[in-house]
């Protein structure tokens, strides 16, 4: 049934928020009839109560949990009314724990907005800072006091609050933040906003709706392509590196001194440290350096150089024993290889640190390698290594420690470089294949990066609202 | 097979945990895996605990050279782990004040709690501060305007150097308000919000693809260096 | 003499660092007198998240630190614990790497117990410990605090804790506030908390020099207050002072400005050390270039 465009099917009618609730008005079949000339009413109550001018409210307003999501958001939709509308706003009905906490945010924002204001009058006008400060915080307390006692007044009213807003071209809009076990199911409000700011009656959905985890998130959709097409390209050249296409890698110097500083050590007559980082076995950076230590010990192994390679965690230890073994293996000497070479130290950061500085300046090794994560000790490290005179060579994905070994190393893989390793030093197609994949997602993050900030600049200058469209897009739907 | 078990068990629990992030329901999978992890590392704690007492019990039994520290190593080791296990000077908690083991072993008064405050506490920060000295050999030693670029960055350090200190704020201060920008400690923000969080950003880029590029090596087992095959 | 001057043995640097901070420290440590310190916008954002909040809000605390940085990052976890108690705020103390606790308990010792005696445990703060599993304790704990913190630091329930009333997860605070070393720190709090519950989650933080950078690209909407190392902590600490500190604040809330002394004295020598190697590398090219 409709009347003068509200579906009473689907709408209740309520004053505005902060005006007086109007109880008892869930509809009913049998009194569809009395309750429309109710609406009628209460339309005409509202015209008296300042919204004669506003526009008139939204029709069949309906809320559905969301598809394809992780739960959590519903679809608010209506038709939009005959009068024009410059945006629409939408409410939600909270429960008591939610009105207790909202109550309290607002003392706090209250409380903060207050004490800035005040702050910045009395900053501009010259008050001393100790004033500022004894001021603006007597003005916090005073607006949460006051709050507090209007929101006492108004307890136990049902309390609505704005959850998004829309264009007034829009007839639907996600909420999300909502739980997915929310007691009795979530109640929805839109109101049409006029350009002149008057507000339409409030349209309310009848129907309680309560949002639901999907099979598949949708959210997460560009992520998924993004991933498809960055693995994509990576399977699509290691494919094409095994059926004979030339891959050519630049000369990277770090790894080229790989076998230099072995060869050193083996003349020198002066073992070999390898650190493969202070992290763990699920930490990518712990797993590139062990590929690196394979490398290394196959030379090693070959030199008859003796590699020492402390760790910090156990399993580290383990990993590294099992490639040092097979390194040795394939360099037909597994009959070299001591296990107790390769050996735990502790967990401890700085007692690790500590360890391999005395150890560097009692054994003097003639070449270290860092190869994994490092933090703090970064530094210390390589300051002792340069100290005793190795050839020290470094290779990390930490931005912040990269400097350090870049001052005192004579050689540094930074970030990709690291990872590269082990392509460079095997030199197997289906390896370098995986770097040209690499690059190929290096374009692509490029062309984002050009294409994103163009965007960006060409809505800037002619305030286009389509190219503001791509831009919201591009930013909150494909990059989040 | 000792390489392709592992290598299966790398593919399909990655592969899995992959699909996973995208499917709700089995999103959790990936924090219980990190769990499975933490359990699998502590209990690791026994092999390379084991080892670092065979190792330094066999340095110290064959007087091998630095025999000395091994011995320390090996009694702070146990040591430590007795007071803790043994919660040796342990206080009753007040929860459960007629148990004498009930207050927790790092609580205050307790052994641990002493080896933490005057042994673990400063030897640490011992270490962490040798920082400033070894920064200080490095930027003699290395710090050279060799070219352009080098020389740019000596400048950026003179600037940032400054602009921590109240020396920056004592230089510049003559500027007016509208050259305020200019003032070293302003300029010092500006250096390590722009320029140097754009270069980390590059770095961070190349960084996250070859984290991609690796770990689909390693799923895949293109890459099996880590298990000690090429 | 270039030469000779070239291979100067490093533990000649080294002395002269040792020099560079420790006679500030005994100068300032004897004198009291202190830099004079001009606060930044980002302490002042941070000192106004703090402040700006009426008497009585909860405010998460994350130490996650170590002894180790426990120089560069003390001062400021002190002022933290000192506004948050001067401002009569609810502290939740907890942390991320396994020795917070002991450093938590250090400020309670230090800050709490000797200068707000009417503060009272459970009531006014609680020190609910440390957690393993890096981010993803904070990935639980947004949603569900109990799950993986039952009890507090002594075992007991948190149900029979009175500020832990009505306390379901951290969106209940009205700010966190992380001191960070490193991993896991700010960082991760950033990206697991405040990223997913943009309207309910606020962070300010501070953290060691090195790491600062690293989170320059989350302010200020991520994060609208970040300290960066002792300089930051001296700011903020003149902040704290200049609001709560009275004419003669106790030496214990003067740590960050104190050690900004050593700090000069050191800047000043490395700027000098870069300065003399390279006159001495210069005279060595320009010799080398004669020749």
């Amino acid at each position: 049934m409709h009347i003068k465009g509200v579906d009473i099917d689907h709408v209740r009618i309520k004053p505005p928020l902060g005006g007086v609730p109007w109880e008892g008005v869930r509809m009913a079949r049998r009194q569809r009839l009395l309750l429309a000339a109710l609406a009628i009413a209460a339309i005409g109550m509202a015209a008296s109560a300042g919204w004669a001018d506003g526009p008139a409210p939204p029709t069949n307003v309906v809320a559905k949990d969301r598809p394809w999501d992780v739960g959590g958001a519903v679809v608010v939709s209506w038709t939009s009314p005959t009068t024009p509308v410059e945006s629409f706003q939408i409410l939600r009905l909270m429960d008591a724990a939610e009105v207790k906490q909202a109550n309290r945010d607002a003392r706090v924002a209250a409380a903060s907005d207050a004490a800035a204001a005040v702050r910045e009058r009395l900053s501009a006008e010259g008050v001393a800072p100790e004033d500022v400060q004894l001021q603006a915080r007597e003005a916090a307390q005073a607006a949460a006091a006051t709050l507090l006692s209007e929101q006492e007044a108004t307890a136990g009213e049902p309390r609505w609050t704005p959850v998004a807003v829309a264009l007034g071209s829009q007839t639907s809009v996600v909420v999300d933040r909502l739980s997915d076990d929310f007691p009795g199911g979530y109640r929805f409000q839109v109101v049409a906003i006029a350009s002149d700011g008057t507000r339409s009656i409030p349209a309310e959905t009848t129907v309680a709706v309560t949002p639901s985890r999907q099979p598949f998130d949708g959210g997460r959709l560009w992520l998924a392509i993004i991933t498809v097409v960055l693995c994509g390209a990576v399977l699509t050249f290691i494919a094409a590196a095994r059926r004979g296409m030339p891959l050519k890698i630049r000369k990277i110097a770090g790894l080229a001194a790989v076998d230099e500083a072995v060869g050193r050590a083996t003349e020198m007559g002066r073992p070999v440290l390898f650190i493969p980082g202070t992290q763990d076995m699920n930490e990518i950076q712990t797993l590139a350096g062990i590929t690196v230590l394979s490398r290394v010990g196959k030379t090693a192994a070959e030199y008859d150089a003796q590699v020492e390679v402390p760790t910090s965690r156990s399993l580290v230890m383990t990993a590294a024993r099992e490639t040092m073994h097979a390194a040795y293996l394939q360099a037909g000497r597994p009959d070299a290889f001591n296990p107790d070479l390769v050996y735990y130290v502790t967990d401890e950061q700085f007692g690790f640190v500590a360890y391999l500085s005395g150890m560097m300046v009692r054994e003097k090794p003639a070449a270290c390698f860092y190869m994994g994560a490092f933090f703090a000790e970064s530094l210390i490290l390589a300051e002792t290594g340069n100290s005793v005179g190795a050839i020290q060579i470094a290779g990390t994905a930490q931005p912040a420690q990269l400097p350090f070994f870049v001052a005192a190393c004579d050689y540094t893989l930074i970030g990709e470089e690291f990872f590269a390793a082990s392509a460079y030093l095997s030199g197997e197609p289906d390896q370098l294949g995986s770097l040209k994949g690499q690059d190929v997602g290096k374009l692509i993050v490029a062309g984002l990066m050009v294409v994103g900030c163009l965007i960006a600049t060409a809505a800037s200058i002619t305030g286009s609202e389509m190219l503001e469209g791509i831009l919201s897009y591009l930013k909150n739907t494909m990059l989040t | 097979m000792k390489r392709l078990i592992p290598l299966w068990i790398t593919a399909v629990s990655g592969i899995l945990l992959i699909v996973a992030y995208f499917i709700p329901a089995w999103e959790s999978w990936g924090e219980k895996a990190t769990i499975w992890f933490d359990v699998l590392a502590a209990s690791a704690f026994v092999l390379g605990g084991g080892n670092l007492l065979k190792l330094h019990l066999r340095k110290v039994s064959n007087r091998q050279a630095g025999w000395a520290y091994s011995a320390v190593t090996v009694a702070a080791f146990v040591v430590t782990l007795t007071v803790g296990l043994a919660k040796i000077g342990v206080h009753p908690s007040d929860n459960n004040p007629d148990f004498a083991w009930s207050g927790s072993y790092n609580s205050s008064g307790t052994a641990f709690w002493w080896l933490y405050e005057y042994a673990f506490k400063p030897l640490t920060a011992t270490m962490f501060s040798l920082l400033a000295f070894y920064v200080a050999s490095a930027a003699f030693r290395a710090f050279r305007a060799k070219n352009i670029e080098a020389t740019l960055l000596l400048g950026t350090a003179f600037i940032v150097l400054l602009g921590r200190t109240f020396a920056g704020v004592f230089l510049t201060q003559w500027l007016p308000e509208s050259l305020s920008g200019l003032k070293l400690e302003n300029l010092t923000v500006w250096i390590m919000q722009v320029p140097n969080t754009a270069g980390t950003r590059a770095i961070m880029i190349g960084v996250a693809l070859g984290i991609a590029s690796t770990s689909l090596k390693v799923l895949l087992g293109v890459d099996r260096s880590y298990l000690g095959s090429d | 003499m270039i030469e000779k001057l070239n291979n100067l043995d490093r533990r000649w640097i080294f002395l002269l660092m040792f020099l560079a901070v420790a006679v500030p420290i005994y100068v300032i440590g004897k004198t009291g007198k202190t830099f004079p310190e001009t606060p930044s916008a980002l302490a002042k954002a941070t000192f106004d998240a703090i402040d700006d909040l009426p008497d009585g809000s909860r405010i998460l605390l994350a130490f996650d630190f170590d002894p180790a940085s426990e120089g560069e990052l003390g001062p400021m976890a002190t002022a933290f614990v000192r506004q948050c108690a001067e401002k009569k705020h609810k502290m939740y103390f907890l942390a991320l790497w396994p020795v917070g606790p002991q450093l938590i308990q250090a400020n309670i010792e230090k800050v709490i117990l000797p200068d707000f005696p009417s503060y009272e445990y459970g009531r006014d703060y609680v020190n609910l410990g440390f957690k393993s599993g890096n981010e993803g304790v904070i990935k639980v704990i947004v949603t569900d605090l109990a799950q993986l913190y039952p009890a507090d630091i002594k075992g007991t329930p948190v149900e029979k804790i009175p500020m832990m009333d009505g306390i379901r997860n951290i969106q209940a605070m009205d700010l966190i506030v992380n001191v960070s070393a490193g991993y896991p720190g700010t960082k991760e709090w950033v990206q697991y908390a405040v990223t997913p519950y943009p309207d309910k989650i606020r962070i300010v933080a501070g953290c060691t020099g090195v790491q600062a950078p690293l989170l320059y690209p989350y302010i200020p909407q991520q994060l609208p207050g970040l300290l960066g190392a002792i300089k930051g902590a001296a700011e903020y600490e003149k902040l704290v002072n200049d609001r709560y500190g009275g004419p003669h604040p106790d030496p214990k809330y003067l740590e960050g400005l104190r050690r900004m002394g050593p700090q000069l004295v050191a800047h000043i020598l490395m700027i000098l050390l870069i300065i003399a190697g390279n006159t001495l590398f210069f005279l060595q090219r320009r010799r080398g270039t004669s020749r």
